[in-house]
């Protein structure tokens, strides 16, 4: 039983740090523009089939890809913003919403056009599919990786964030579009880049998307979409540790249900999630660390 | 120094400047007062490069032996490296940011290191508080706490002229007293200062000139001494019978 738990707790931590490393970008895009980018979820689908591309055109080694994959999904992001959100700049929400969602049946429908609906296996190298017993419980390598990456990939954003002259100026832009712009803070480079690093951690959790369930499809990216939404929510959403802590939160909260319930009641396990959220922002509406006056649209 | 000629400004289909002209001199204070809505923050705006006029231009010399330069065009994040900086209504620091963050960023365009750290030194002696709250997030300092620290940020880009949006604003009159006399020295140190206000009794003290605006013209403009003994601004401004 003891395995059992610290399995199920382990499964938690691999899923929560996909959602987190998705949860983030939602969230960063949301803090600096107020977009609820609905088509994030689609980059992490064009991570896990450019991964998958690499990996069958040749014998780049996997932490190429991994950078690689992060540039594709960063450049997807600015051209999505430089096309689709810019044009909408200073339009009601709605319009932004909407935009996203558009921008995302257009890319799954363009992933089915050029790769066909039918799900592809994924390819990752024998040395990350090897099994370690650790302690008690048993993973492959690719879940280890998966933990680590996302722990290096956030450890950087925080300390991007909050230690150097980029950072200060994408938290003063998330504040006041205006007063930056007064201290001389160009908003556009600053909207783009928040939109490059939100993506581009994005594909790379495609990447691990594919890894951990070996199969992708252009359809791959509603699921994790719609639950870095969630994660984002729980944090809080504009908050970057609150994008982290609800990814894990989500994580750990799914995989328990599953775990710990009878069997019968596994296949309510979006269920069980969603009415958790529902719980957490019955106690606090604005996540764990969202800001109360986020009042205006 | 600064000739605003003939600006109009529409701002969502309202028609809010109707052809302003104004003109601000080297080493001046000058204040520009009026009622509620009259234009004076988009006049300010306006000039800042955060609203665009339809018509009308906007000149600017940093500093007399410099070039005059056509700024009507230009975006905001470049006019305050040609040396105007706002200092916007209602304060609004960067509450997220520590209190020397919103002093850093200030000085965000700056290449000087040298000088950016005595323009530091510099405003921590005008605002010794700033100091002391170094660390503290700039949401939790007091309404005159912050509205030292929208100064002090807006000083740290070294501007050759400052625009200021009613620094009096919810203040308790101590302290806009003391705000006012740091003015004075900021404006001694060779910073030339247009000065937005309500409480025109203590603009026009310290102003030399002034203007006033009346729902987006401008109506009078004098010395601060003739606007304060002028019958209409004393009736309309001053509270005077």
């Amino acid at each position: 039983m003891g395995s059992y738990l610290a399995e199920q707790l382990l499964n938690g931590l691999i899923l929560g740090s996909m959602y987190a490393l998705i949860a983030i970008g939602f969230s960063m895009i949301y803090g600096i523009i107020r977009l609820i980018n609905f088509a994030h979820g689609d980059i992490v689908m064009i991570g896990a089939f450019v991964t998958l591309g690499l990996v069958m055109n040749g014998k780049i080694s996997f932490m190429v890809i991994v950078v690689l994959v992060l540039l594709a999904g960063a450049l997807m992001g600015i051209l999505i913003e430089r096309v689709a959100f810019r044009p909408m700049r200073g339009a009601p929400q709605v319009t932004g919403f909407i935009t996203s969602l558009a921008i995302s049946i257009l890319l799954q429908n363009l992933g089915i056009l050029l790769l066909t609906a039918q799900p592809r296996n994924f390819f990752i190298p024998d040395y990350l599919q090897v099994f370690l017993h650790i302690g008690p419980v048993s993973l492959r390598t690719i879940d280890l990786a998966i933990i680590v990456t996302a722990i290096v990939f956030m450890t950087l954003l925080v300390f991007l964030v909050k230690y150097t002259r980029l950072g200060m100026a994408m938290r003063a832009t998330a504040e006041n579009l205006n007063v930056a712009r007064l201290m001389g803070i160009n908003i556009n480079r600053i909207i783009m880049l928040t939109f490059a690093i939100g993506s581009g951690l994005a594909g790379v959790a495609g990447m691990m998307w594919g890894g951990k369930y070996g199969q992708i499809d252009p359809l791959l990216g509603f699921v994790p979409g719609l639950k870095a939404f969630v994660a984002a929510v729980i944090g809080g959403v504009g908050s970057i540790t609150g994008a982290m802590m609800g990814g894990y939160l989500l994580g750990f909260a799914e995989v328990l249900f599953v775990g710990l319930l009878p069997p019968i009641y596994s296949s309510y396990r979006d269920a069980f999630v969603f009415t958790t959220l529902i719980l957490i922002l019955l106690v606090l509406p604005t996540g764990f660390f969202g800001k109360k006056t986020e009042g205006e649209a | 120094m600064l000739e605003v000629r003939d600006s109009h400004v529409y701002i969502r289909q309202t028609y809010v400047l109707k052809g302003i002209s104004l003109e601000v001199r080297h080493g001046e204070i000058v204040a520009l007062i009026g009622a509620n809505g009259a234009g004076k923050t988009t006049t300010l705006s306006t000039i800042s490069g955060l609203t665009r006029a339809s018509r009308g231009s906007i000149q600017f010399r940093p500093d007399k032996d410099m070039p005059q330069r056509d700024i009507t065009k230009v975006p905001a994040e470049e006019i305050v490296n040609m040396g105007i900086s706002q200092c916007p209504e209602g304060r609004q620091v960067f509450s997220d940011l520590s209190v020397w963050e919103n002093l850093l960023i200030g000085a965000y365009l700056r290449k000087d290191k040298k000088a950016v750290q005595s323009d530091l030194k510099w405003v921590c002696g005008l605002f010794p508080i700033l100091r002391e709250r170094s660390r503290q997030s700039a949401g939790s300092l007091s309404g005159g706490e912050q509205m030292m620290l929208a100064i002090g940020r807006a000083l740290m880009s070294s501007p050759r002229l400052l625009l200021l949006d009613e620094p009096s604003l919810g203040l308790a009159p101590q302290l806009v007293e003391l705000i006012f006399e740091m003015l004075e020295q900021i404006n001694a140190k060779g910073t030339t200062i247009l000065l937005v206000e309500q409480n025109a009794r203590m603009a026009l003290e310290l102003a030399q000139r002034a203007y006033v605006m009346e729902t987006g013209n401008i109506t009078l403009s004098g010395t601060g001494k003739e606007l304060a003994e002028n019958e209409e601004v004393r009736r309309a401004y001053l509270g005077a019978n």
